[in-house]
């Protein structure tokens, strides 16, 4: 079932050309909400600031290529992903500890931060208005990037499927199952033996970089990147993205992605400056309803991957 | 440096006016409400629709902006919040915002948005100096009421019969049902009234914050803050905490204006990894 979800996005690539710049977004956001499912649906870790390492790799990304400091889009991924990695690193610290509430400010708070660091040095990040005239770099020097998406589309979803095959094997090897004893249950899982602490930072640090590379990727595909990609918003709708698919399954972010884009491109051209009115009710309803119902619906028509 | 202190002073009872709501409806139900400024918000836009188009008196104005955004959360908090009380915080959360994303399109919609003013009455504008010291009338009011306030909660709190059952409740929810006190209906009522303060201080505000469509979502990591910081099983702990921050930002976007916003973010991380239950809470809980 997984290699018909993968057939699919490879032959979207040749079966639908004049969709790629849509589905570009798509992939990356797809990517970005895999990130916030490593940390969220197997490590159980709320986070309100995830667009902290998004932003990051965002803005690594555009200063690279801006700058010329790494013309190669591949290099500045990997640096993007880096430094976003390393920027959860030296917050894992702070979602240690403390309750869910606790989390959900301390999340909330490092993005804001780190909005206002980006707001306080426009001559390097360009403040409110952005980034302008960034140039980026043919892909390893050979494809360069044309106006239709069809080699953005290409590049992002190479990327999302190398990282997705990786996140695939950590979380079905023995890491990725303490997680889940993690989540479950801390007090019991450290009893077994499992170094929690240690588990949290480590996942908290992986799916920051995953997320940065997501940025980078936002920020070549659309040669741009301005304060809004550290925004409160951007972070609650990703939760959105992440609840939509389900948690807990890799593929949640991914379907998420699809489901989350083409609702706000349907309530966009509805109501073109109140469409965040609709978001807000699909939060509420979504919620009424019930996730864990939503999530199994689509669990029942999506079998689950082998060894789970 | 005193008129600083003094206006830190008025920001910091303004917060706590605004915040002191969402501390004891989290203390008393561990719900996270992040649409509480919603409420502030409907408080100032009631008033400002009150006082600038209807003519109403300011005074009067804020009184009718309480009951207004108390009523308000009555309705809400029995049609809709009343779904989600056992939920998981992701849950609470997830609603939350999307009641904060509704209200401030829906904002948007109505009113537009562009930042509004109230017009406030001429009693209470311009400044005088005591000492040398500038005292601004605004937020002398400010300070005044919202310190008779905090005054008249801690005096319900600590010395009537509601006070007693709402110190009971927040202490032990389970107990205080075995003995017989409706949580519920206790609930019900303080969610209504730190509305109503919510829309109070929402009103009150707009000189101050600032009002626009944006309003919930700026303020929300302050009452946030406060709530976080000050601990939610007394009402002295957000009053303290309200004080630092708003003297704290105040300070800080006065004498270091490149970092004036950091100070806060850093205050709140640096007290989180200290101390994750809050400043002032009970180490038991």
């Amino acid at each position: 079932m997984e290699y018909v979800f993968w057939a699919v996005a490879l032959a979207s690539l040749f079966l639908l050309p004049g969709q790629h710049l849509i589905l570009t977004e798509i992939a990356w956001l797809g990517l970005f909400a895999l990130s916030l499912d490593l940390i969220l649906g197997y490590a159980g870790i709320i986070s309100l600031g995830h667009a902290a390492f998004f932003g990051l790799g965002a803005y690594v990304a555009a200063l690279a290529a801006k700058h010329g400091i790494i013309a190669e889009p591949v290099l500045a991924l990997i640096a993007s992903g880096i430094a976003a990695a390393l920027l959860g690193f030296a917050t894992s610290f702070l979602v240690l500890r403390g309750s869910d509430l606790t989390r959900l400010m301390v999340t909330l708070g490092v993005a804001l931060i780190m909005r206002e660091i980006a707001n306080q040095i426009p001559d390097l990040t360009g403040g409110a208005d952005g980034l302008q005239g960034v140039r980026i770099g043919p892909i390893l020097g050979v494809f360069e990037f044309d106006i239709f998406g069809h080699v953005g589309y290409a590049y992002c979803l190479a990327v999302l499927f190398a990282l997705f095959l990786l996140a695939r094997r950590i979380v079905h090897s023995p890491f990725g199952l303490s997680l889940r004893a993690v989540k479950a249950n801390p007090l019991r899982g450290s009893s077994v033996g499992i170094p929690v602490n240690a588990r949290l930072v480590a996942i908290y640090t992986l799916a920051a970089g995953y997320a940065g590379v997501a940025g980078a990727l936002l920020a070549q595909t659309t040669a741009f990147a301005s304060l809004e990609v550290f925004s409160f918003e951007r972070s609650a709708d990703l939760l959105l993205v992440l609840i939509l698919g389900g948690l807990g399954y890799l593929y949640g972010g991914l379907i998420g992605a699809l489901i989350f884009k083409f609702l706000q491109d349907w309530l966009a051209n509805l109501t073109p400056q109140y469409w965040q009115f609709w978001i807000g009710a699909v939060f509420v309803l979504i919620v009424l309803l019930g996730r864990e119902r939503m999530g199994s619906w689509i669990r029942r028509a999506l079998p689950r991957p082998k060894g789970v | 440096m005193l008129t600083i202190l003094f206006d830190g002073i008025a920001y910091g009872m303004l917060l706590f006016v605004l915040a002191c709501g969402l501390s004891v409806t989290l203390g008393l139900m561990n719900f996270v409400n992040l649409a509480h400024g919603a409420f502030a918000m409907a408080g100032g836009y009631i008033t400002l629709i009150l006082v600038n188009r209807m003519g109403v008196p300011f005074f009067a104005a804020l009184a009718l902006a309480f009951l207004a955004s108390a009523l308000i959360g009555a309705l809400l908090e029995r049609t809709l919040y009343v779904h989600v009380y056992g939920r998981s915080p992701l849950d609470q959360v997830l609603f939350t915002i999307g009641l904060v994303f509704m209200a401030v399109a829906g904002t948007d919609y109505f009113m537009g948005a562009q930042q509004v003013f109230i017009q406030i009455p001429s009693s209470l504008q311009g400044r005088f100096e005591v000492l040398g010291v500038g005292i601004g009338r605004y937020r002398l009011f400010i300070i005044v009421l919202c310190g008779i306030l905090t005054i008249v909660l801690q005096l319900i709190l600590m010395q009537t019969r509601f006070g007693s059952r709402l110190r009971a409740s927040v202490d032990d929810a389970r107990v205080a049902r075995g003995l017989g006190i409706n949580v519920n209906a206790v609930f019900a009522l303080t969610f209504a009234f730190g509305s109503g303060l919510a829309g109070l201080g929402g009103a009150l505000g707009a000189e101050l914050l600032g009002l626009d469509p944006t309003f919930p979502l700026k303020y929300m990591v302050y009452f946030l803050i406060v709530v976080t910081v000050g601990g939610t099983s007394t009402m002295t702990g957000p009053f303290l905490a309200s004080l630092l921050i708003g003297i704290a930002d105040i300070f800080g976007k006065y004498y270091v204006p490149r970092f004036g916003a950091f100070v806060i973010y850093t205050v709140m991380i640096v007290l989180l990894l200290v101390r994750p239950q809050g400043l002032f809470a009970r180490a038991t809980r």
